[in-house]
């Protein structure tokens, strides 16, 4: 009975969530706060349904219910139970219920931390997000119930996909989709803002703080996606480039240009449609990737839920959606007036080719990820885009955003003498440059893309500091104005100095990272990189679930022992499909990596491959950087202080706000 | 007011190539090579640049053509059941797809050479007239040079044992007939 009862959850949420639709819409069409009202407590009742319903789904996991068909495909008895927990996002019906869940959630707070915006704007945005939840609940029921039964029901599940075992797959997804989901919030703010006609400085405020909270989960979702591939996939690399990669990297580059053009928005009061399209498409990207994971539309080393006919379903769902917004877009946008103007040198320009340079970007991944499709539809055959396509496109727009990432913030709103920047920028040049001689001095066979790698590292981190610097430097008490500079600032400082130390990370180790594939007998030992790595041999060892060929590796230096690599082949038992297991000795320099190949012909001899990665821990530390400054952006007490401020002075003058 | 309905015109678009492109699955809709005469080629050998290889190095036995490639990871992880096929005695040619032949030749001597021969397709080019997706793709051939059976992704125990050698012994059944 229980599935049963996670069933008609599901189903009563849908009513929430088309109750909340309704009257929050409605409400505020009629300017009826009754009606308003009514939406906030369907918010309520709707993130209750939709957790009881995942209650339902991870309990049913958690007492191996394999009458429940969607249990007895992704689990098994023997899975250890933090895994049949997590398997409950494992695959695709259970990662939707992940996805309406976090929308519930997110939705929820919405509710909670806007009571200062005016009612009407309130209702619209709680309204719009409940559109969505309704055609994400319909979805589910109507395509991909997670509590279909089995009858007769089996006496074992087929178990979890041996790649998602593991630690960086309980954490992945849901930091992807808060990501993903959070980009909903922004969506509905700006359709909000446009059926509402009211599309003005307090909207991109109102907006920022979510923009950057959605920003910061989807960057540490994505970098953890890039860790898990690291060390999951076995084969040493930290991006494929591949179509799902790409369908959480679009969003992402389209939400960093959201979060610096609101900046604009708000502050001056310019660039106001593009900002409102920026919105809609960050989250028709979000969508557009669920529905290129989820539908086989595209094909990739993570095909792990394919349906073509669930596709037809997230293509009415992206019309309505996607459509729907943009086709508001298309009937109010001609209203927006933006007054204001700027110089060509003003932080305006700037960040005007900040976006344009990240939408370039993002339109890129579109047409290397869709390309193959369009190919494919037009009867020309089926072709794959690999990493050469990217790196060939993808750095020469990268190059002059990361040279705008140092000058950028240097600039002033509206007006910037020329002179005066060139004054302010000297000594990067100077330290970017002197980094550039370093480098090519440094790197014996000289590759360009190193030293240019470098060189704008250092550039970056170099105009971050510097911009501290200059909001103390004619204060009569530094420690009093450090303290003074603003939350927001410090969040945009660190999270450039993540880009540092991200590109320092990527160049490092694309330059001088090792990689050797090697054929080693039982005794045989290598010399790489400084290090001599002896193969002791592989025996085999037992997991729960699992056996698998685990290979020892001693690596030295000057004859000590620094680690002991433990690369594992792994066999699962039921699916049987073997994983690797990469063996790593993690450093804040470097890491040492070895996985383990074929056993080949011979006495006891294996294939490995034997790593050596400078600096690749810097690139998911950037990462995490970047993800630190959003978040310190995001809780900048400033954007509640105005909020309150702001409400105040409407009550003040007796002004109604519905 | 015109340039504001831009983005929901190119919507529309792209929702149409959506649409098209869900009728293509690539798992269900078998290769339009099937049945139909393998793509003639010539191209360098991979480990001897001066010898030429073509289509009529195949004719006459019943084979598989694997396409793969150094760079891509389920190909190391297929390379094991490609040398079992060979050790069970069936002809496995390689085209080494979009690769650096330095890293190709590197990758076969450490995993271990099973193919009777690999033509190079740096440019993939071959790949192209053979309709290759993505690699790996594994292509069964007739005694006639008919192209069967279209694999793809990398075979495992299970496509090995009941799709692939099944197949290939009625192929050469109907050889000898």
């Amino acid at each position: 009975m229980i599935p049963e009862a996670g069933h008609f959850a599901l189903i009563l949420a849908l009513t929430m969530a088309l109750a909340q639709a309704g009257f929050a819409l409605c409400g505020a069409w009629r300017g009826r706060v009754r009606w308003m009202q009514v939406a906030d407590s369907a918010v309520t009742g709707q993130l209750f349904f939709v957790t009881v319903a995942f209650g339902v789904l991870a309990w049913s996991f958690y007492s191996n219910d394999f009458s429940v068909a969607y249990v007895a495909e992704n689990s098994n008895s023997h899975l250890p139970w933090f895994y049949r927990l997590a398997a409950v996002w494992g695959a695709h019906e259970g990662s939707l219920l992940l996805w309406v869940l976090i929308l519930c959630v997110w939705t929820m707070a919405v509710e909670l931390f806007s009571s200062e915006l005016p009612e009407a704007f309130r209702a619209r945005v709680l309204g719009v997000m409940g559109i969505v939840s309704a055609a994400f609940l319909l979805f589910m029921l109507a395509t991909s119930n997670p509590f279909t039964r089995l009858f007769p029901a089996p006496m074992e599940g087929r178990d979890l996909n041996p790649l998602l075992q593991d630690f960086g797959l309980i954490a992945h997804p849901p930091m992807l989709y808060m990501g993903y989901v959070g980009f909903s919030v922004a969506f509905s703010f700006a359709v909000a803002a446009l059926l509402g006609g009211r599309l003005d400085a307090a909207w991109a405020r109102w907006s920022r703080p979510w923009t950057l909270a959605a920003w910061t989960f989807l960057t540490v979702g994505i970098a953890m996606g890039s860790w898990w591939a690291y060390y999951e996939l076995g084969w040493g690399g930290w991006w494929f480039w591949d179509p799902v990669e790409n369908a959480s990297f679009m969003p992402w580059l389209a939400g960093t240009a959201l979060i610096h053009s609101l900046a604009v928005t708000e502050k001056r009061g310019v660039l106001k449609s593009w900002t409102v399209l920026l919105a809609i498409f960050a989250f028709s990207l979000s969508l557009l990737g669920t529905f290129i994971v989820r539908s086989g539309v595209l094909n990739s080393v993570h095909a792990f839920a394919t349906d073509p006919q669930r596709g037809v379903f997230v293509l009415v769902l992206l019309a309505l959606v996607v459509g729907g917004s943009l086709a508001v877009y298309a009937w109010r946008a001609p209203l927006i007036r933006s007054r204001g103007r700027f110089d060509l040198l003003s932080r305006e320009t700037m960040l005007l080719f900040n976006n344009a340079m990240l939408a370039v970007a993002a339109v890129t991944v579109l047409l290397g990820t869709l390309y193959p499709l369009i190919v494919d539809a037009m009867g020309l055959g089926k072709i794959s885009v690999g990493s050469p396509y990217y790196n060939m496109v993808f750095v020469p727009i990268m190059v002059p955003l990361l040279v705008l990432a140092g000058i950028g913030p240097m600039v002033r709103w509206k007006v910037q003498g020329a002179g005066a920047l060139a004054r302010k920028l000297r000594a990067a040049l100077l330290a970017s440059g002197v980094a550039a001689v370093v480098a090519l001095w440094w790197i014996v066979n000289t590759s360009p893309e190193a030293v240019l790698g470098l060189t704008l590292a250092v550039w970056i981190a170099w105009t971050s500091l510097q911009g501290v610097f200059e909001r103390l430097r004619h204060k009569s008490r530094p420690v009093r104005a450090l303290r003074q500079i603003p939350r927001g600032f410090w969040g945009m400082t660190l999270a450039h100095l993540g880009i540092a130390v991200f590109v320092a990370g990527v160049t490092v180790v694309s330059t001088f990272g090792v990689k050797s594939d090697l054929r080693m007998a039982p005794g045989d030992s290598f010399d790489a990189a400084g290090y001599t790595w002896r193969f002791g041999g592989v025996h085999p060892v037992e997991g729960p679930n699992y056996t698998a060929q685990e290979g020892s590796v001693t690596v030295l230096r000057d004859s000590t022992v620094v680690a002991r690599l433990r690369p594992q082949k792994r066999t699962y038992l039921v699916q049987r499909n073997p994983t690797t297991e990469a063996g790593i000795e993690a450093g804040v320099f470097r890491d040492l990596y070895v996985s383990l190949g074929e056993r080949l012909p011979g006495d006891g001899a294996w294939s490995l491959r034997v790593q050596y990665k400078p600096l690749v821990r810097w690139i998911w530390f950037g990462a995490l950087m970047m993800a630190v400054g959003g978040a310190l952006g995001a809780t900048d007490p400033r954007y509640r202080k105005l909020l309150a401020r702001e409400r105040a002075a409407a009550d003040g003058r007796g002004e109604v706000t519905v | 007011m015109k340039r504001f309905a831009v983005p929901v015109i190119v919507f529309a678009g792209l929702l149409a190539l959506l649409a098209v492109g869900l009728k293509l699955d690539p798992r269900r809709v078998p290769s339009p090579l099937i049945g139909k005469p393998a793509p003639a080629f010539e191209a360098s050998s991979l480990h001897d640049p001066s010898r030429q290889l073509s289509l009529a190095d195949l004719h006459g036995k019943v084979a598989l053509v694997n396409v793969w490639a150094s760079w891509c990871a389920s190909c190391r992880q297929e390379h094991p059941y490609v040398r079992e096929l060979a050790r069970r005695g069936v002809p496995v040619y390689g085209i080494d797809y979009k690769d650096a032949r330095a890293d190709a030749v590197d990758w076969l001597n450490t995993l271990g050479n099973a193919y009777v021969a690999t033509v190079f397709d740096p440019r993939g080019r071959i790949g192209l007239d053979w309709g290759v997706y993505g690699v790996p793709e594994t292509f069964v051939l007739d005694a006639n040079g008919v192209v069967r059976h279209k694999h793809i992704g990398a075979i495992d125990d299970r496509s090995l044992e009941d799709e692939i050698l099944p197949l290939v012994r009625r192929l050469r059944a109907e050889a000898t007939k």
